[in-house]
C-alpha cells in the first residue's frame, strides 16, 4: 500500500467492522417483524381473491422487509435513548456493533428495495402503503412523536396497524371495510399493550426522557385509560362477525378473547397504588400479545374453513 | 529511498465478522435474482416468450 492511498484510508477513517450478520438481523427488529409478517399474511389470505402462492410470498417478504427497514432506522435515530433502558441496551447501536450511519444507510436500502419490489412485482397500491408506513413509523412516530407527547404510540401505533391493509391490498388492489377493521383491532390494540409495559418500566422511560403515559398522566390516569381502550376493543374485535367478513364462530371466540382483555385490564384498574412488583400490569402485557396472535388465528382459520365449506360436494 | 509497505490487517474477530457479512449479502442477492426470475414468469406466464419476432 503506498504512504498515498494509506493517508486516504486514514483521512476517511477507515473503520473495521467487527458486525456480524446477525447483528444486521438484529436492527431489523426480528419479534416486531414476525408480527408484521403474520398479520399482513392474514390480510392477504382473508382477501376475496385467489392470488399466486409465489407472489402472495413475495408480497410478504417485502412487507417483512419493509417493517425490518422501519426498525433499523428507528434504532439509528434512537439510539441515545436505546442506550439508557435495559430493555434496549443491548441493541446493536448502542453496544457499538454498528455505527449509527451504518445503520441509516442499511436502513435506507432495505426501504426502497422493499417498496419498489411490492410495487413492480405485486401493485403500486400496496408498494405505496408500504412506503406510508415507513415514512409514518420513522419520521411522524420516531422523529416527531416519540419525544414530545405522551399520545406517541396512540398516533404512532397507525404504522404498526397497516400490514394487513397492505396485506389486503397486495391481493386485491384495493382498501375495503374488512381491512380496515383489521387495522383497527391493531391500532385500538397498540396503546394498552405499551402502557401495560410502560407501568412497570416508567422509571427507564423517565431516565431516558420518553414522555410516555405514566410519567406524563400518572400511574391512575394510564390505568384508567388501559381499561377504556379494552372496553372498546372487545366490541371491535367482534366487529368482522357483525359486518359479515366471519362468522358467529368467530365472533363467540372474538368476544371470549376481548373479555378476557377486558378482565385483565380491570386487575391493572384496581391494582394497588404502591404495588412495586406489577404483575397485573406484566400479566397483561404478556396478555396481550397473545391475544393479538389468538383474534388474528381465530380469523384466519374462520377465513379458511368458510372457504372450504363454500367448495362444491362440501357440507 | 524505499518505502515500506503497510497493510491494514484485519483481527480474527474482524475476519469471522467479514466473512458473516459477505456470505448474507451472498445469499440475498442470490434470493433477488430467483424472486425477479420467478415471479416475471408468475405475472407473465407462458406468453412471455409468445412475442413476434
Amino acid at each position: 500500500m503506498s504512504l498515498v492511498e494509506k493517508n486516504l484510508i486514514e483521512d476517511a477513517g477507515l473503520h473495521l467492522s467487527e458486525a456480524t450478520a446477525a447483528d444486521y438481523f438484529a436492527l431489523l427488529k426480528p419479534r416486531v417483524m414476525s408480527l408484521v409478517v403474520f398479520t399482513a399474511f392474514v390480510g392477504l389470505v382473508a382477501a376475496p381473491v385467489a392470488t399466486n402462492p409465489f407472489i402472495a410470498m413475495i408480497a410478504v417478504l417485502a412487507i417483512a422487509v419493509g417493517a425490518g427497514a422501519s426498525g433499523a432506522l428507528n434504532m439509528w435515530y434512537d439510539a441515545d435513548i436505546d442506550a439508557l433502558m435495559s430493555r434496549t441496551a443491548k441493541r446493536p447501536i448502542p453496544m457499538g456493533r454498528i455505527r449509527p450511519e451504518e445503520a441509516l444507510t442499511f436502513g435506507l436500502i432495505l426501504a426502497v428495495l422493499s417498496v419498489m419490489t411490492l410495487g413492480v412485482l405485486v401493485n403500486w397500491l400496496a408498494g405505496a402503503l408500504l412506503a406510508f408506513t415507513i415514512f409514518f413509523y420513522v419520521v411522524v412516530y420516531t422523529m416527531w412523536l416519540k419525544r414530545r407527547t405522551p399520545q406517541n404510540i396512540v398516533i404512532g401505533g397507525a404504522a404498526g396497524a397497516i400490514p394487513p391493509v397492505i396485506g389486503w391490498a397486495a391481493a386485491t388492489g384495493s382498501v375495503s371495510l374488512e381491512s380496515v377493521i383489521l387495522f383497527l383491532i391493531i391500532f385500538l390494540w397498540t396503546p394498552p399493550h405499551f402502557w401495560a409495559l410502560a407501568l412497570f418500566k416508567a422509571d427507564e422511560y423517565g431516565r431516558a426522557g420518553v414522555p410516555m403515559m405514566p410519567n406524563v398522566a400518572g400511574l391512575a390516569s394510564t390505568r384508567r385509560q388501559i381499561f377504556g381502550y379494552a372496553l372498546i376493543i372487545l366490541p371491535v374485535g367482534v366487529l368482522p362477525a357483525v359486518v359479515g367478513s366471519a362468522s358467529v364462530g368467530y365472533g363467540a371466540v372474538a368476544f371470549a378473547l376481548g373479555a378476557a382483555f377486558v378482565w385483565y385490564a380491570w386487575r391493572v384498574l384496581k391494582m394497588p397504588e404502591g404495588d412495586r412488583a406489577m404483575r397485573p400490569a406484566k400479566a397483561l402485557f404478556a396478555y396481550s400479545l397473545l391475544y393479538l396472535f389468538a383474534i388474528f388465528t381465530a380469523y384466519l382459520a374462520d377465513v379458511v374453513v368458510q372457504r372450504m365449506l363454500a367448495l362444491p360436494g362440501v357440507a | 529511498m524505499e518505502i515500506e509497505e503497510e497493510r491494514v490487517t484485519l483481527t480474527a474477530s474482524q475476519k469471522k465478522a467479514q466473512r458473516s457479512r459477505s456470505i448474507a449479502i451472498g445469499l440475498a442477492l442470490a434470493a433477488l435474482v430467483v424472486i425477479f426470475y420467478i415471479a416475471t414468469i408468475a405475472k407473465f406466464g407462458p406468453s412471455l416468450l409468445d412475442r413476434a419476432m
